[in-house]
């Protein structure tokens, strides 16, 4: 039996192009996410962003690593790798030096970014990689079953945690502050525009730029946290979240319970990327092999 | 390009199995070091030689050269390159800690003369391009990020386009193609140089390193009028099947010496299939084999000869 046709039934036509169109390869819709997820949304806030920036689709890369969001490289129509779990940023970091004309960016998960990759993710920020690194956080390891990940608040459930979670989970906006990011934001998918706007600016930066997008699960975040509405997590972000641009980011851990702090928070300036301080080395390895002839 | 010994290789091999999914000339120069785990830091030995056959998942080929010398890691270096542009493939430069470390002269040729092939480049626009469709090769031309191709590339079973389609008919279509894409080419890949076999009735059969002692052992022998040979195999994957095949018409015995407790030798005996006796000479690795230890293996059986 053909699986394919037996689950996935095409869509009608669209009778008008949306605007967005250009950077869809719509013949691979539908896509595999599932109703009320924030992929989406943060996604075309994205690419709505980056129309607004005026870039090149040429010259977008879009890299990314394994999980539910790790598919979207394949759904859009730039450069798109589908790198191993975790690995997405040393993947784009090699992209970035080889071409540095390119606008490069890691959109993925936090499974991805922040359990396997972690340890990438804090060294991208430390060298400064020309880079924005988009994660959509949904607390959980989606795609895989609901497994417990480093981002899933203190209590909540999953299918490795089924007594409750005992691990404290990263506060990603602290990390990446403390790491050296120059940009760190954090905005949730149904914050669309705001979010839209944090990464037109983000895009408009150089250096390693970091946008935390909290992003519902209903499927296996919230069916196992009293938040099994399509909309149940929408609600809860959208009720709990208060705006607090330049927040002490040492503050913005998320908890049940309280507020969830949204905003702009870092904002600094470093003269150097990892690539032109690369440069400079390739400088002084010219000139003494200069001095030696 | 990377570099690493050992336990560095063991980290590498999940993105191994990417490189060979998504097709990327890449090369990695393995200096082995005795394992397993942390092993013998950093003393010498042959143990990866099935690793990077088999140690990341799912069915693969892959190309794997072996250098005898610090002028052959440059020269072989160079054709690793030049394989895996030319296959899109990963290849790896399987040299032993003692060949790492040791120091000879080189000979470095003027630039032009360095033979050098690039990766095909798609010819068509993009809107023709497809990422996956093969050429009569079996080898599709490939584009790069910021090319205007908008480049679709996934570990997962893809179509010729490059999208993710996880069926049995697209991964039976593309498993087999990456498979054979090598095995089609294994006359122009494999590479082994033969000494002293026309007459041969004892063959050792070596690698990297390992083949300067069994060099001088087979001297030692016909220095003493027995029949020996020397096969060594410079390309270790894909295996030197045919030649193995051939010379087991003629050979009655191999002989495989290396630094592991037997990795080649099982390739070896079952290309030699039962028509004539293999012997393993191994050494777990820290040191080298010697020109006797290979010697006296040779003597042992000709002394049995009639």
């Amino acid at each position: 039996m053909n699986r394919k046709t037996t689950r996935r039934k095409k869509p009608h036509p669209p009778q008008e192009l949306h605007p967005m169109d250009q950077w869809l390869r719509s013949e691979r819709m539908p896509h595999i996410w599932c109703a009320g997820c924030g992929i989406g949304p943060t996604l075309y806030a994205w690419v709505r962003a980056l129309d607004t920036v005026g870039i090149d689709k040429d010259k977008v890369v879009y890299v990314s690593g394994i999980g539910c969001c790790g598919r979207g490289s394949g759904y859009l129509d730039v450069d798109g790798f589908h790198t191993t779990h975790g690995r997405a940023i040393p993947f784009a970091t090699g992209i970035k030096l080889v071409k540095p004309d390119l606008c490069v960016n890691v959109i993925s998960g936090d499974g991805d970014i922040f359990s396997i990759g972690g340890n990438h993710f804090i060294h991208a920020c430390r060298r400064n990689v020309d880079l924005l690194v988009i994660c959509t956080n949904n607390f959980i390891y989606g795609m895989t079953g609901g497994q417990l990940a480093a981002t899933t608040p203190v209590g909540d459930y999953s299918t490795t945690t089924p007594y409750g979670n005992i691990e404290p989970p990263f506060n990603t906006p602290y990390l990446a502050d403390a790491s050296g990011a120059v940009y760190v934001a954090r905005w949730t998918s149904i914050h669309a525009r705001l979010l839209e706007k944090s990464i037109t600016e983000a895009l408009r930066m150089k250096g390693f730029r970091y946008i935390e997008v909290l992003s519902p699960c209903p499927v296996n975040y919230g069916r196992r946290n009293k938040l099994r509405e399509v909309d149940d997590i929408a609600k809860w972000f959208w009720q709990s979240s208060v705006i607090k641009h330049g927040a002490n980011t040492k503050e913005v851990q998320i908890e049940k319970g309280k507020p969830i702090i949204l905003g702009n928070f870092v904002k600094r300036e470093k003269k150097r990327s990892y690539y032109d301080e690369l440069k400079k080395v390739e400088e002084k390895v010219k000139m003494a092999a200069e001095a030696k002839k | 390009m990377t570099a690493t010994s050992g336990p560095g290789l063991s980290l590498m091999m999940e993105n191994l199995g990417l490189g060979v999914m998504m097709e990327v000339p890449t090369v990695v120069v393995n200096i082995q070091r005795g394992g397993p785990s942390t092993g013998l830091p950093t003393l010498t030995a042959q143990g990866d030689i099935m690793q990077v056959k088999w140690g990341s998942h799912g069915p693969y080929e892959i190309i794997a050269l072996s250098p005898s010398s610090p002028q052959e890691a440059f020269d072989l270096t160079i054709r690793c390159f030049n394989l895996a542009e030319k296959y899109r493939v990963p290849v790896i430069l399987l040299a032993s800690e003692t060949v790492g470390h040791s120091a000879g002269k080189v000979v470095v040729p003027p630039e032009d003369e360095i033979e050098l092939i690039n990766r095909k480049k798609p010819t068509v626009p993009p809107e023709k391009y497809l990422p996956y469709r093969p050429d009569e090769d079996l080898v599709p031309p490939m584009a790069s990020a910021g090319e205007g191709y908008a480049v679709c590339t996934t570990g997962l079973t893809h179509n010729e386009k490059g999208y993710p389609d996880v069926s049995a008919e697209v991964q039976e279509k593309l498993v087999r193609r990456l498979n054979e894409k090598i095995r089609k080419h294994m006359d122009e890949i494999v590479d082994v140089k033969e000494e002293n076999m026309e007459d041969a009735r004892i063959a050792v059969v070596s690698y990297g390193q390992v083949s300067r002692p069994a060099k001088r052992a087979v001297e030692m022998a016909r220095e003493e009028g027995i029949k020996a040979g020397s096969i060594r195999l410079v390309t270790i994957w894909p295996f030197a099947k045919n030649v193995i095949r051939k010379w087991a018409k003629q050979v009655e015995l191999f002989i495989v010496p290396e630094l592991n407790y037997g990795q080649i030798y099982l390739e070896v005996k079952r290309e030699v299939a039962g028509n004539s006796e293999t012997v393993l000479v191994p050494r777990m690795g820290g040191e080298l084999i010697t020109p006797q230890e290979i010697y006296r293996e040779i003597k042992k059986v000709s002394k049995n000869e009639p």
